[in-house]
């Protein structure tokens, strides 16, 4: 990939920085975490040891509208893994809220949220779910709980 | 033992025999569970919103610390969710002030409550310990080959967790699994990533890796795969049937099979929710 220095985004780069510690930047492309990483294999063109690069750069457009910075498994290894301690799911995440607030939210995390804000379970306890938890003897629980909707909202 | 169960969002709704398992499971041991209006742990919606999901998880935090309760999950998700939301907050200043100003509406505010957060696993094996277990076993599983299965957020990020076990080769699910008689066998790609996370973004890639283990073990001869996590579950057991012709294998939740182990009846770990027949299984133990 050629980088383009027009598409450098100091701005960008700085609120990245405010995430979280200074160190989750601090990766020098061993390449350790695409090595490790599950979800590769089955999708080759998903590739973290360069969507950290191009977040480390500032690439902001490039990197906030790809769909692959949303692949991530979160299994965590490359995390464990990393010798400089970046801590690549966390970087992912940030990506992922920056991306939100600029507008790029697919369509599946736009449902998550609305379902969580409306009914503050991912899955809610409806009355025929209800019913089987009280005829396997499960207790009562809270059907919607109203800090989650709050939160979420 | 007393503490809070932490059901999460999937369990109670989507995977009845991993909750009616744990809790028979808990009571033949002794273990006391006290339900408390516990919310989502934030993991579904860090992708939005990495602050409102550690919000959510302070929220609940704090609701176990009023009760003076550990918190007791089933869920792997939501343990690494508690987990290192206690652990981020503990230390990155900045972000516990965001997190504040999202609970400052509720009229709250989180002040480094820290309850114990212990996957149900660790309850096993760390308070109630593997030679306890294998004493109170009436129904020795010896003679079953088991595959065991133990997902990642069961044990990473290591740091927050404080470094419980090796985070790429841990031993209590092995250890557990043996002291109920049965064999835990090593096989290629057991420490591999059922692709959970990634369903609702990506059904295929996340289909995909949950066969990667599917098909090896179809060959291995295993009479279950034992798993900890409701994530996992819907991968290798509910997908199972889009992903192996024949060649099926059965999906235990391990206090499944815990419980057919210390003698329980197999209505009460609510077997018959699990997608793939067990009914192999069972006439083997019964």
């Amino acid at each position: 990939m050629i980088v383009d220095v027009e598409e450098i985004d100091s701005r960008f780069l700085r609120r990245l920085k405010s995430e979280f510690d200074e160190s989750y930047l601090s990766c020098f492309q061993c390449g350790v975490c695409s090595a490790s990483c599950p979800v590769i294999e089955i999708e080759g063109r998903f590739n973290p040891r360069r969507l950290v690069k191009m977040a480390r750069l500032g690439l902001k457009r490039l990197v906030l509208s790809s769909e692959y910075i949303w692949l991530c498994s979160m299994c965590l290894l490359c995390e464990e893994r990393c010798p400089q301690g970046v801590r690549i799911p966390e970087v992912m995440t940030a990506l992922r809220n920056l991306a939100v607030e600029e507008g790029y939210i697919p369509e599946p995390m736009r449902r998550i949220q609305r379902i969580l804000a409306e009914s503050g379970r991912l899955y809610p306890i409806d009355d025929f779910t209800a019913e089987e938890r009280a005829d396997r003897g499960l207790p009562e629980v809270e059907a919607e709980p109203e800090f989650v909707k709050r939160l979420a909202g | 033992m007393r503490y809070a169960l932490f059901l999460g969002c999937t369990v109670p709704a989507r995977q009845m025999n991993y909750e009616q398992s744990a809790r028979a499971v808990a009571e033949a041991l002794d273990i006391e569970f006290v339900d408390l209006p516990f919310g989502c742990c934030g993991f579904p919606l860090e992708p939005i919103s990495r602050v409102k999901a550690f919000a959510m998880a302070a929220h609940n935090l704090m609701m176990a610390s009023e009760e003076h309760l550990d918190v007791v999950t089933l869920c792997s998700a939501c343990a690494e969710t508690l987990v290192k939301t206690r652990w981020l907050l503990s230390h990155e200043e900045n972000l516990l002030r965001r997190v504040n100003k999202e609970l400052n509406p509720l009229g709250v505010e989180y002040g480094g409550e820290a309850p114990r957060v212990l996957h149900i696993l660790r309850v096993l094996h760390d308070e109630v310990g593997v030679e306890n277990i294998r004493r109170r076993i009436e129904r020795p599983l010896s003679g079953l080959r088991v595959a065991v299965h133990y997902g990642c957020h069961y044990m990473r990020p290591s740091e927050a967790y404080g470094g419980f076990e090796d985070p790429e080769r841990p031993r209590s699910l092995d250890e557990l699994v043996e002291a109920t008689g049965a064999e835990s066998v090593d096989y290629p790609g057991k420490m591999d990533c059922c692709g959970g996370a990634l369903l609702a973004m990506s059904e295929d890639v996340a289909k995909e890796m949950a066969a990667k283990k599917l098909r090896r073990l179809s060959t291995l001869n295993v009479d279950a795969l034992i798993l900890i996590c409701p994530f996992c579950a819907i991968m290798y057991d509910r997908y199972q049937s889009l992903i192996l012709e024949e060649g099926r294998i059965p999906v235990l939740y391990y206090t499944q099979l815990l419980g057919l182990a210390l003698g329980l009846e197999p209505d009460a770990l609510g077997l018959d929710l699990n997608a793939v027949s067990v009914e192999d299984l069972l006439a083997k133990v019964m």
